[in-house]
């Protein structure tokens, strides 16, 4: 696989100079309304929709899987001895449901420039 | 649940849209992500999580099944980190 032949691709020397940008819901509405010609309101409103039953269906325990994007799955985490890393001291951290993504092989290439 | 179910429920609870729009809407999110962290971006969705990319420096690893050594190259990995409110709802009701 060729390297460093992206454009943007964040490695090498590139990536330490590259400005990061975060996007929010509003830059993924904005590309509905461009994509799906809704108005900018209604877009936004669908966006949330989206995003919130994916929100209830995980916060429900459920898996979510989304093909060539990735799948949130829920997973039980024992209880076990941590450490606070500021003091040292030991701390006790509870039982505790964890949320894990895992990338589909698509978007592990795209973002390897595939 | 999987993406045509996600589909099914947005389309039910909006009649006025076309199925065929509404596989549109859920595309356009995926892709709108997917292309940000392709740039490097990241993408934060308050309350539900944050998305980002890590990168993995290049290194020798091992085929598990006859341990010979390979160089890995360095690479880009997705990851997400689960929002605030995601996490308490997650577990609001849990003690393990």
């Amino acid at each position: 696989m060729a390297q460093g032949d992206g454009i943007g691709k964040p490695n090498g020397e590139a990536k330490e100079k590259r400005i990061v940008r975060t996007l929010t819901r509003s830059d993924l509405a904005e590309a509905v309304h461009r994509r799906v010609g809704t108005p900018r309101a209604d877009s936004a409103k669908y966006v949330e929709m989206v995003l919130e039953e994916i929100f209830q269906h995980i916060v429900a325990g459920e898996d979510v899987k989304l093909s060539s994007f990735g799948a949130f799955t829920v997973r039980a985490k024992k209880e076990r001895m941590g450490r606070n890393p500021k003091t040292g001291d030991g701390a006790q951290i509870s039982a505790r449901l964890v949320v894990a993504f895992k990338p589909s092989n698509v978007l592990r290439a795209k973002i390897n420039g595939g | 649940m999987i993406k045509s179910e996600l589909i099914q429920r947005i389309a039910r609870r909006n009649g006025h849209l076309y199925q065929r729009d509404v596989e549109t809407i859920v595309s356009t999110i995926l892709d709108e992500i997917t292309s940000a962290l392709a740039r490097g971006d990241r993408v934060e969705l308050r309350g539900f999580g944050a998305f980002s990319v890590k990168r993995r420096d290049a290194r020798t690893g091992r085929n598990p099944r006859t341990g010979a050594q390979v160089s890995v190259q360095e690479k880009s990995v997705p990851f997400f980190k689960t929002g605030k409110e995601m996490r308490e709802r997650l577990n609001e009701n849990y003690h393990g």
